[in-house]
């Protein structure tokens, strides 16, 4: 199912005006941020199909640079963001790309780290009301919707590192709901992608990343705030 | 989710002697694991956001950045005010509000995607002018929001919800289907009646483009919501009055998908073709470029 629960369909809460080419677009930027790992001092926004015909007026280019700060979609900053992102030492830079691209809303992200100078290359669509998924992180086939937390981990593809893996879930009591592992060559550097039902505590990646083989751990988290409820319910 | 189709839906609605909303609801929280208190708070957060942006659409300046729309609603609020508009008052107002909402989108206000923000004007204009009408509590409007999800949530998975995919009826089509089958179950019509709803909504916009002016959510999106809303309300009447859809509802939704997926990519959320190309829509476009 592309669209799993009542909120993909009724939400999100957003600051208008498209919920594909702003919301989507925000939530893509706020996952590249995340994988990540910090604010990044250079970004490079190259849009494809109807993302690149019609960035300009839907205000796709300040919703990536919000995403970019880590924004929500209903943030009330976000027609202000490339300003703020200028502010904030990002320096961003949008162009129409050519050549073959996998939906009509789709965006690729280039990334240079703040502080690490880490760079990441993400490719990411816009499916509908504001629900997105990231199709590629650094050459690697992903499926990553951010409806749910969502651990990603670099590791080497030797054997029994993903029974490593699910064994520091069992011990944590994290349930997974959905999974994929893309390597680029036999022993060579892999990603795998875990969903989670709840999001993962600092514990966890802690636990995660002191494992043999694995290189890198980032946490996905593009959940709305909670409202108040009665707990007495 | 238990259900696939609407069809599905309707019967599992039957054997557990939900309505659709609650029925909704129940699966809502099993999906996500979160109680069903922790979800309705969340659909009326959401239902809060409607109401505000109902208000200031109706009452603050909502001249889009491009300058090209804002304030009809204002103008459709004051008309209904000072003479019997055409439709009768109810459906003037449900036509009032969905404009409102609409163009505190294209002002990048805060609204709530239903499914879509291009869409976002015709349940917040059906649900806010029934509320008033009907008398009914927030309570009730929370399960019918849950309602028009459970219908969106099947059109979504089997069809689309996004102009860039299947055009302007997988947005504006969509949320006239939601509201329409949503409505007919808050008036005290069957689940079966509700299906039946929706396909004769869908019905009505199967082939719609998406043309945006400029490539903005503005030109003709906004109207289009105007126009949605009295659509939906025609729709329930239809399915309260028994009037069946004769094809189907998952049928139609089978259409949309075989429609869209023919339309043409200058029809589909470019801003390549239709009411953007016209010399009119054209010339928009070079002056937004020059300013």
């Amino acid at each position: 199912m592309r669209f799993k629960d009542v909120f993909s369909i009724i939400g999100p809460s957003m600051v208008g005006p498209s919920s594909s080419h702003t919301a989507g677009a925000a939530r893509i930027g706020r996952a590249a941020r995340q994988v990540l790992g910090e604010i990044p001092r250079r970004a490079e926004v190259i849009f494809f199909g109807s993302f690149a015909a019609t960035y300009q007026g839907h205000g796709t280019d300040r919703a990536i640079a919000g995403g970019l700060l880590d924004f929500a979609t209903d943030d009330r900053r976000l027609p202000n963001s490339i300003v703020l992102a200028g502010e904030a030492g990002m320096e961003i830079s949008f162009r129409q790309g050519t050549g073959l691209f996998p939906h009509p809303n789709t965006v690729q992200l280039r990334l240079t780290g703040a502080d690490s100078g880490n760079e990441l290359t993400l490719t990411g669509i816009s499916i509908g009301g504001g629900n997105i998924e990231i199709v590629d992180i650094d050459g690697f086939s992903v499926k990553l919707s951010g409806m749910y937390p969502t651990v990603l981990i670099h590791h080497m593809d030797y054997l029994g590192v993903l029974a490593s893996v699910t064994d520091v879930m069992r011990r944590g009591q994290f349930n997974i709901g959905h999974m994929s592992l893309d390597r680029k060559n036999r022993s060579g550097a892999a990603l795998t992608v875990l969903e989670l039902d709840e999001s993962a505590t600092p514990e966890l990646l802690c636990n995660l990343e002191a494992l043999p083989a694995v290189k890198s751990v980032k946490l996905v988290d593009l959940s709305e705030k909670e409202p108040e409820t009665d707990t007495q319910g | 989710m238990n259900f696939q189709t609407l069809s599905q839906l309707a019967v599992l609605c039957e054997e557990r002697g939900l309505g659709i909303g609650a029925l909704m609801l129940e699966e809502q929280s099993a999906e996500s694991g979160r109680t069903k208190e922790q979800e309705l708070a969340k659909m009326s957060q959401y239902y809060g956001v409607m109401k505000e942006a109902v208000e200031r659409g109706m009452n603050e300046n909502t001249t889009s950045p491009s300058g090209l729309t804002g304030l009809d609603a204002q103008r459709v609020g004051a008309y209904n005010a000072a003479a019997e508009p055409c439709l009768g008052g109810a459906a003037g107002e449900a036509m009032a509000y969905a404009l409102a909402v609409s163009e505190v989108n294209a002002s990048m206000g805060r609204i709530i995607a239903t499914p879509t923000a291009g869409s976002c004007g015709i349940i917040p204009g059906v649900f806010l002018s029934c509320q008033k009408r009907f008398g009914w509590d927030d309570d009730y409007m929370v399960y019918g929001l849950f309602a028009a999800g459970a219908i969106g949530y099947v059109i979504a998975n089997n069809s689309f919800v996004s102009g860039a995919e299947g055009g302007c009826q997988a947005e504006v089509g969509s949320a006239i289907g939601m509201a329409a089958g949503a409505l007919t179950e808050m008036r005290g019509g069957t689940p079966a009646q509700a299906v039946h709803a929706v396909g004769l909504a869908l019905k009505n916009t199967l082939g719609l483009i998406c043309d945006p002016v400029g490539g903005l959510v503005e030109i003709p999106c906004i109207v289009r919501n105007g126009f949605g809303a009295v659509t939906a309300l025609a729709a329930a009447d239809m399915a309260l009055a028994g009037v069946r859809s004769v094809i189907p509802s998952d049928e139609v939704i089978k259409v949309m998908l075989e429609v869209g997926s023919a339309m043409p990519e200058k029809h589909r959320e470019t801003a390549g073709g239709g009411l953007a190309q016209t010399p009119t829509g054209r010339k928009i476009m070079e002056d937004l470029r020059r300013s």
